[in-house]
């Protein structure tokens, strides 16, 4: 059973598993119809936030339960207040359910590296037992962090049932949108001023194949989710060709209204934490006990991103690249067209 | 594109350029091309960071070289047993801390990749202050230096890294100039700890001339609280001259790499325990202090 079902990669999810020979029903369940193909999985409207789910998972009694149903930004809600039902009521309602199941064997938690919070006195890796500093979060980290709280509590009343946390990191790629990729869509992007935060990526196959080995697989534990390799974000817009807009703060209502307003980019504080600090974690552990393996580095990820949607910047790579070869032409004498 | 006539036109304008350039302005070629394609690879983001955020390509290009005149021609460093820093493995530099601003890091930064028959980065450790600072949080990033805290520490000397820590922290570099090289207490040791941990050795550090550049002479202790820094300096020139007052004095400098201090004979278990680390610290700290003195005596006068 997939939960959020209606959103990106829990239709990408539930039409995987649909086609595995080895899976034999996949139900994938949320408020409203999935705009985009299931696949063979059948959809059950309910209510996350109610005790619809639990009625539902009564009916289907799933032996596995996915959970994907949490927004990490406010405007797939419809707002804050929305935002936070979902996320904490949604995932109690949903765990309570599964813990009076007497079919249900694991859980899947789709989670994200946003736990660990973002900050300057953060280290330079986290890894899965590191989180900390709950009491200065805010909006979706602080989210995050009482999912999982939640999460741990299931685990603790239900020893049988095997509870894998999924922490992943950005998914971008060519189709997914967040708020992140529509960030880096704008034309001009503003930026921290002195602020060049690096992070890591995972592209969005790599994301639906890590929450399928999980599915598939009996792997319990926590573990973060991130392609190889880092990018700074200068370095990101100028792969992108985005020229930066420096402005001393994001988080001001102006900056933020301005944006909200026309309906661009929704930038919550955590993102603008995000996009000050950066973050980078630890996956060790993805390798040695998840024992997943991305397809995508953080840098192919945003280059298969970038050449789908942000071509023909303003700063785009080919013009600069075109610009580079001439200039060298002159300097050194020779022909450096056709290299 | 080769039938239309416009780009042969333009090439030959640009080889001309290119050939009076070269030859009659006597520009070097191959110096200039080599700029321009790191420019194109800066301008396409075509370089790679590390997981601590550190751009070699960056730190080697730019970086460096703009603090090298200072190095060179206004402190004049002297480097001496730079033989002790192993060509390739973990090791971690332990120094002294001190002159008002960190630049005693940036020139041991500095000094080990240009003596270093390798030309190794020292990876220097910060404190929490300098990843709160806009501008200066990036460039410390980017040329290597990461956050004081055990993890990082760990994770760079397990990744076989030289690492550069300055245990005195605050207390040393913000300490009065009448204290100048007298060492502060080197905190918990925990930088002793991670050595143990991953069987580092420790090599003392002792840095003559930082206590020189920025003499402290006063502390503006409710103007520092103001502004959240650890102390505000008031020094003969800042801030009395302005942005003059940030010229630093020209003091001789002597950075001095001291032997090895093993740390792989030790027990599992050492890394937790008080006595080994607090004894491994007194035995570093007291091995700076030494070699400061020697090397105060030898250096003669400061601005010699």
């Amino acid at each position: 059973m997939v939960v959020g079902v209606a959103r990106y990669l829990g239709a990408r999810l539930a039409e995987r598993l649909s086609a595995e020979p080895g899976i034999g029903h996949v139900v994938g369940v949320d408020l409203v119809e999935p705009t985009q193909s299931i696949g063979g999985a059948e959809f059950v409207r309910a209510d996350i936030r109610t005790s619809d789910i639990g009625r539902a998972i009564d009916r289907v009694a799933p032996d596995t339960v996915v959970h994907m149903n949490i927004l990490a930004t406010r405007a797939d809600a419809g707002g804050r207040t929305p935002q936070k039902e979902i996320n904490v009521i949604g995932t109690m309602q949903l765990l309570a359910a599964c813990q009076r199941s007497p079919s249900v064997r694991k859980v899947v938690v789709k989670s994200s590296t946003t736990v660990y919070g973002s900050g300057p006195q953060a280290p330079a890796l986290f890894a899965e037992d590191m989180v900390s500093g709950a009491h200065a979060r805010r909006g979706y980290e602080k989210d995050a962090g009482e999912v999982e709280a939640y999460v741990r509590g299931f685990s603790r009343r239900r020893p049988d049932v095997g509870v894998t946390i999924l922490r992943f990191t950005n998914v971008l790629g060519p189709d997914i949108r967040t708020a992140l990729s529509e960030y880096f869509v704008l034309p001009v992007v503003p930026v921290v001023l002195g602020r060049d935060p690096r992070f890591q990526l995972v592209h969005e196959e790599d994301c639906v194949d890590a929450l399928r080995l999980a599915t598939v697989e009996h792997r319990p534990g926590i573990f973060n989710v991130a392609g190889d390799g880092f990018l700074v974000l200068s370095q990101a817009l100028r792969r992108a060709g985005r020229p930066a807009l420096p402005l001393p703060t994001l988080r001001s209502p102006f900056v933020g209204g301005i944006m909200k307003r026309t309906g661009i980019v929704d930038m919550d504080s955590a993102l603008v934490r995000f996009l000050t600090y950066g973050r980078g974690v630890d996956t060790t552990r993805m390798r040695t006990q998840l024992k997943f393996e991305p397809l995508y580095s953080t840098v192919a990820t945003f280059d298969a991103f970038a050449g789908a949607r942000t071509r023909g910047g303003l700063l785009d790579r080919d013009r600069i690249r075109a610009v580079e070869h001439a200039v060298r032409g002159v300097l050194t004498g020779e022909d450096t067209r056709g290299r | 594109m080769a039938d239309s006539p416009l780009p042969g036109l333009l090439d030959r304008i640009a080889s001309t350029a290119g050939r009076v350039l070269r030859d009659r302005l006597g520009v070097d070629g191959e110096r200039l091309d080599e700029l321009v394609a790191f420019a194109g690879r800066r301008l396409t983001g075509e370089f790679e960071v590390d997981p601590f955020g550190f751009d070699p390509e960056l730190t080697e290009t730019v970086l460096l070289p703009l603090l090298r005149p200072l190095y060179r021609h206004w402190f004049r460093v002297e480097v001496r047993g730079i033989e002790n820093i192993p060509d390739t493995g973990a090791a971690l530099v332990a120094a002294n801390h001190s002159g008002t601003l960190p630049v005693d890091s940036l020139m041991t930064q500095l000094a080990v990749h240009d003596t270093h028959p390798k030309a190794r980065h020292l990876r220097a450790l910060g404190a929490t202050l300098v990843f709160q600072l806009p501008v200066v949080a990036d460039l410390a990033r980017k040329s290597g230096t990461t956050l004081a805290c055990n993890e990082d520490v760990e994770a760079l000397l397990s990744g076989g890294e030289l690492v550069g820590v300055w245990p005195e922290g605050f207390k040393g570099v913000g300490k009065p100039f009448s204290q100048r090289y007298k060492l502060q207490r080197f905190g918990r040791g925990g930088f002793v700890s991670a050595a143990l941990r991953t069987k580092a050795p420790i090599i003392p550090c002792s840095i003559v001339g930082a206590e020189e550049i920025y003499p402290m002479i006063g502390n503006a202790e409710s103007l520092a609280r103001l502004l959240g820094l650890p102390y505000f300096p008031l020094t003969p020139t800042f801030p009395w001259l302005g942005p003059l007052g940030l010229v630093p004095l020209p003091s001789k400098w002597i950075i001095e790499f001291g032997e090895p201090i093993r740390t792989d004979d030790y027990p599992p278990g050492a890394a937790d325990d008080p006595m080994v680390v607090f004894e491994l610290t007194d035995q570093v700290r007291d091995t700076i202090q030494a070699t400061l003195t020697e090397l105060l005596e030898l250096r003669g006068t400061a601005f010699g």
